[in-house]
């Protein structure tokens, strides 16, 4: 079961990969080049001087963009077993939806509701579209205007995490915000 | 895969040459309501003629897939070779101790296939049935099918279910990574075929009562449609544009209109589309989750599911929407609400205690009964006897299969249909 990380831990892995990407293109970089002297003449061999390692080359997601959002905001908010009130821990995030579709008013989204599998599939399909539109309501409360968003329930059918048992259903009941448009391109 | 509808000829009722003697003892019968009913040693040798054997295995695996039947092992059959123009030596039959016997011939004739049989009663030496079904070669199964009715409903009373078919969701792949193709079987398990490509989910089929019509819910990024499908002519067509996901499809039992649910702005409310002339009607209208509508089979009544008190729990209204009540009281969550074909009983899934159950209850909510545990069971369909439902049954691991379990909860089976599935939907009984 491959653990599914909270938007902290994301972001750490993103920036070590992303480290780890500057490295990887360094070494890929042809090397400086050193001063040599004309074969003929008897020159003191050039020494090999240890160069400063680079500044590392910046590639953190370019602004507006889906790698922006999913990474630097934060894509999907949890809910509670049966329930599609927006959690406390949820609204920061949202908050940072917001504000960040605020600013880059030409990208529309999806919020895909879902639930995990302790339910059946209609009910589940009715509950999926009480999260994917109480997310919506927020959003919309926080300055998004409703036409930039759609709303669709995918009930138990799309589940983040192939576990089961609780820690896995908790991961599986959420809203996930897809960006449909508008976002900018690398 | 196109149903094609075939005729089958019916011809009167075999009848012996010699006089029928009156019976020496009661005449044998299999009580489908007794919860220790003892399975009914009854033995069917391979039918006489081409395609013989495979349709009396295909008989054999019918009554023993009911419970209420034990065909005996074919290698201990004493007699052999009968001929059901003449009568058996039942001294042999009752030898290994068999109480019914039912025997066949096989005739191909200008092209189609002609199916004698007679079925027996060993210790009263008496006949019980005799008849006689005309079909192209190909069509066989139902052959067999329609023999199986005919004797369970000679020795139960109660009409049989087997020559019918099962619209289900076929699944394959992880749980992350399922897909879903609609598809159609035999009740057994056998022709299964597909009717969706798998690049979309599906959910959800249902049949028509009276018509060769399914109706199911696909669910794309786009959005969710649900279609009307004609499987004897191809024809699919969407039901319509609604303000928001439409899904929960059924018939009403004279197949002229179709109940679903509609989740505008997040609430999901219970509507009734009448076919003819394409009008909805809403026909709940709070924000609680309302669902899974079912019709009761006088198409008076409809049973849901809501979860207006708190709970998911299962309500009654009228066709019209009038006078909704709750009816189910147990502790536990109530979902799936399926009305049985004869009126008697509503099925459901419950939850609670950590497992999922299938169960039935009255249309009153008296007389609740829990026929089936497991991590995940849900969504019962209705043979159309009501004797007899099948759900899918899925594990931990996300693997879900068909299984039927009968009304008494006492014979619980794996439908023969070996890979995964879910949402099953019975047809009635084919023409």
């Amino acid at each position: 079961m491959v653990p599914i990380p909270d938007r902290k831990t994301a972001l750490r892995i993103a920036l070590v990969a992303t480290a780890a990407a500057s490295l990887a293109a360094c070494a890929h970089r042809p090397k400086p080049s050193y001063p040599t002297t004309p074969p003929a003449a008897a020159a003191p061999a050039p020494r090999a001087e240890t160069a400063p390692p680079p500044a590392p080359v910046s590639q953190q997601a370019i602004p507006g963009s889906e790698q922006d959002f999913v990474i630097n905001v934060g894509d999907r908010v949890y809910f509670d077993f049966d329930k599609f009130q927006i959690r406390p821990d949820a609204q920061p995030i949202l908050d940072a939806q917001a504000a960040w579709l605020v600013k880059y008013p030409a990208v529309s989204v999806r919020i895909e509701g879902n639930c995990d599998e302790r339910g059946t599939r209609e009910y589940n399909l009715a509950l999926g579209a009480r999260r994917a539109n109480a997310v919506h309501d927020y959003l919309v409360a926080h300055g998004v205007s409703s036409g930039r968003i759609t709303t669709i329930s995918y009930g138990k059918e799309r589940p983040i995490d192939p576990g089961s048992g609780e820690e896995a259903d908790q991961h599986n009941r959420n809203a996930h915000t897809a960006i449909t448009g508008g976002a900018a391109s690398r | 895969m196109r149903f094609m509808s075939l005729a089958f000829a019916f011809v009167a009722a075999l009848t012996l040459s010699f006089a029928l003697a009156p019976p020496a003892r009661a005449e044998i019968e299999v009580n489908v309501n007794r919860g220790d009913v003892q399975p009914l040693p009854i033995a069917i040798p391979p039918f006489g003629g081409p395609q013989g054997a495979d349709i009396a295995g295909v008989i054999s695996a019918n009554l023993q897939r009911s419970g209420l039947f034990r065909p005996l092992d074919p290698a201990s059959f004493v007699e052999h070779d009968l001929d059901p123009a003449v009568q058996p030596r039942f001294a042999l039959w009752k030898q290994i101790s068999a109480q019914a016997l039912l025997n066949g011939q096989v005739t191909a004739e200008n092209g189609q296939l002609r199916v004698a049989f007679r079925l027996w009663d060993v210790n009263a030496e008496q006949q019980l049935l005799g008849l006689e079904f005309t079909s192209t070669p190909d069509n066989w199964r139902r052959i067999a099918h329609k023999i199986s009715d005919a004797v369970y409903e000679r020795l139960t009373g109660e009409k049989g279910y087997f020559d019918t078919r099962v619209v289900f969701v076929a699944e394959s792949g992880g749980r992350t990574a399922k897909v879903k193709r609609l598809a159609i079987m035999d009740q057994d398990g056998a022709n299964p075929s597909y009717l969706t490509d798998g690049s979309f989910i599906v959910m959800t089929p249902r049949f028509s009562s009276n018509s060769q019509e399914i109706t199911y819910m696909a669910l794309r990024p786009e959005g969710s449609a649900v279609y009307l499908f004609n499987l004897e002519t191809g024809r699919r067509e969407s039901l319509g544009q609604f303000p928001g996901m439409v899904f929960a499809p059924r018939f009403s039992p004279d197949g002229s209109k179709v109940a679903f649910s509609v989740a505008h702005a997040g609430n999901s409310d219970v509507y009734v589309m009448d076919l003819h002339n394409r009008t909805s009607v809403r026909l709940t209208s709070d924000p609680a989750i309302d669902t899974s509508p079912s019709f009761s089979p006088d198409g008076r009544s409809i049973v849901f599911n809501s979860d207006r008190s708190g709970s998911p729990q299962l309500y009654v209204m009228g066709a019209d929407g009038s006078n909704p009540h709750r009816i189910s009281f147990g502790e536990g969550r109530y979902t799936t609400p399926v009305w049985s074909p004869t009126g008697e009983y509503i099925a459901f899934t419950k939850q609670t205690g950590g497992e999922f159950h299938i169960g039935v209850m009255k249309p009153d909510g008296s007389d609740e009964r829990i026929l089936t545990s497991s991590y995940l069971d849900e969504g019962p369909t209705w043979a159309p006897n009501g004797r007899v439902l099948m759900f899918a049954r899925e594990a931990a691991s996300g693997a879900s299969r068909l299984w039927t379990v009968d009304v008494t909860g006492r014979i619980l089976q794996p439908v023969p249909y070996p890979l995964g599935g879910s949402d099953p939907a019975w047809s009635p009984l084919l023409q």
